[in-house]
């Protein structure tokens, strides 16, 4: 199958161009997004997918004016897909994932941009003048930085906001961590491998209150890759190839868990091992529930005491140790711990009975992505 | 605790928040057309994709959506242990800002007024019973 019989260009669509403009690079994003989306002769709704390069990551001033979040919150989107990177296959390299994405069936239209504003940032360095309105780190962490807010602090709210409406426990919770670290006892690739109590949760040191230290995952070093074949090219031994069941791509933890299961005959009843994001162990809960692996502010009484979710348990989860006490592999940890529970190749922190699906998931809030793994 | 508020770093889309405060009233980005309230500020209506957003008064009425106690400090010039918390106003279910409560006591669903505390030319919001 060639992908390119899969696509067509629909619409095109441009903003104003020109030197020291000093206009807000997102009104100059919406005029050309919306143009280009019109001209298509489709509403903005329809569109289910972004594109860009190289997206918010850029790294000198102006080389990016919008990113791919930007123009999703910019103009309401639902996306199904996204993608935006510095190292994709030069500029074009937007247009041709979009392409992947369309040939792929999981976005229908995807609108691709690429936003400059490298004259103004220019301008505005050479004169010293604060106050970049794009492309800067103040636009992202403006809004917390007079309060103090640091990474542990959204993690902080999250969690107090799930005690309240889940009546769940703290002690409850705290198997996250006890589990994920008897696991990585088990595992000589995790870094945290000591015992841990649930006692030694409840005295941990108070980051962001209700987050703890052991809500926290812990940064390392270190590179964990996979390869995707085409199907059908690989038949050599433990890698004759673990099949992706079903894609998650959508933005959002319930949005993206739904459109994984919109994808499958499979089930949660089917899930034999779960690897589920736990950069805060609250987001694993998150995680759990909009997967609906365990119900909807039921969290903390299914794991309560820990049995359920340990390796011989009904939903053995982050059997490495999760990123809690494996590692922060940022989604590949987990991603490579389920590939080698599925070839039965995890060790002594292998699931029992041969585990034949399992689910992979990474983000949190609006980033996000998850994946059905079968062997 | 005491209430650690350091200056902001406004952008030319932002700078209305930091400095309505000097005549006393909060103001959000709002849709001229839908009245559609947007925070952060936009430059367009992400409900009714309508152009016309300008800073608009609000009540500065709201509830604390959620709170946390941070016992360490990210940012330099405010010492642990301070409260962060998420303000829900009240003209919009779902508007939220970040902030923080003085005067003591917190709890989710506590109704909370705007107040400002000036930071080297800015007028900071936070909240307080």
């Amino acid at each position: 199958v060639r992908a390119e019989e899969a696509g067509v260009i629909s619409g095109v669509g441009w903003s104003a161009i020109g030197r020291r403009l000093h206009r807000d690079p997102l009104e100059l994003a919406a005029d050309a997004c919306l143009a280009a989306i019109r001209d298509a002769g489709l509403d903005p709704d329809a569109i289910d997918g972004v594109s860009t390069y190289p997206g918010r990551l850029g790294s000198t001033p102006g080389i990016t004016g919008a990113g791919v979040d930007d123009v999703r919150s910019l103009l309401g989107l639902s996306l199904r897909w996204q993608s935006g990177g510095a190292e994709l296959s030069g500029q074009l390299g937007s247009v041709v994932n979009a392409v992947l994405a369309v040939a792929a069936g999981l976005a229908d239209h995807v609108l691709c941009f690429r936003s400059v504003w490298e004259s103004t940032a220019q301008d505005l360095s050479a004169t010293g003048r604060a106050g970049l309105v794009a492309a800067s780190p103040h636009e992202s962490v403006q809004w917390g930085r007079p309060y103090g807010v640091g990474y542990a602090t959204h993690g902080g709210l999250a969690m107090r906001r799930y005690l309240h409406e889940s009546g769940a426990t703290r002690e409850q919770l705290a198997q996250l961590a006890v589990v994920a670290r008897r696991n990585a006892g088990l595992n000589p690739l995790a870094v945290y491998r000591e015992p841990l109590t649930v006692d030694d949760y409840l005295r941990a040191r108070m980051i962001s209150d209700p987050l703890c230290i052991y809500d926290c995952d812990v940064p390392v070093d270190g590179c964990m890759a996979v390869v995707v074949s085409r199907a059908g090219s690989v038949t050599t031994g433990s890698a004759a190839g673990i099949r992706i069941e079903a894609i998650g791509s959508a933005s959002g933890w319930e949005p993206c868990a739904d459109m994984m299961w919109s994808r499958t005959g499979l089930g949660p009843s089917d899930v034999d091992v779960a690897e589920i994001y736990d950069g805060f162990s609250i987001y694993a809960v998150r995680w759990l529930e909009a997967l609906r692996l365990t119900p909807r502010n039921g969290t903390g009484p299914f794991v309560e005491g820990g049995s359920r979710i340990a390796l011989d348990g009904e939903l053995p989860l982050n059997t490495g140790g999760g990123q809690l006490s494996a590692g922060r592999m940022h989604g590949y940890g987990p991603l490579v711990e389920a590939c080698l529970q599925l070839r039965g190749e995890a060790g002594e922190h292998q699931v029992p009975g041969g585990p034949e699906v399992a689910v992979v998931s990474s983000g949190a809030e609006l980033f996000t992505s998850c994946l059905l793994l079968t062997r | 605790m005491s209430t650690p508020v350091v200056a902001p770093l406004p952008t030319d889309r932002s700078a209305f928040y930091w400095t309505s405060g000097r005549e006393g009233v909060l103001r959000i980005a709002t849709c001229g057309d839908c009245g559609f309230r947007i925070h952060p500020p936009r430059p367009a209506c992400p409900s009714c994709r309508g152009r016309d957003v300008t800073p608009q008064s609000v009540s500065g009425r709201g509830t604390v959506w959620s709170f946390t106690i941070s016992r360490r400090a990210w940012v330099p010039g405010i010492e642990a242990p301070y409260v962060v918390a998420e303000i829900e106003l009240d003209e919009q279910p779902g508007l939220r800002v970040l902030s923080t409560v003085t005067g003591g006591e917190v709890a989710i669903g506590m109704p909370v007024t705007v107040s400002f505390v000036e930071v080297d030319g800015a007028h900071v919001p936070v909240f307080s019973p």
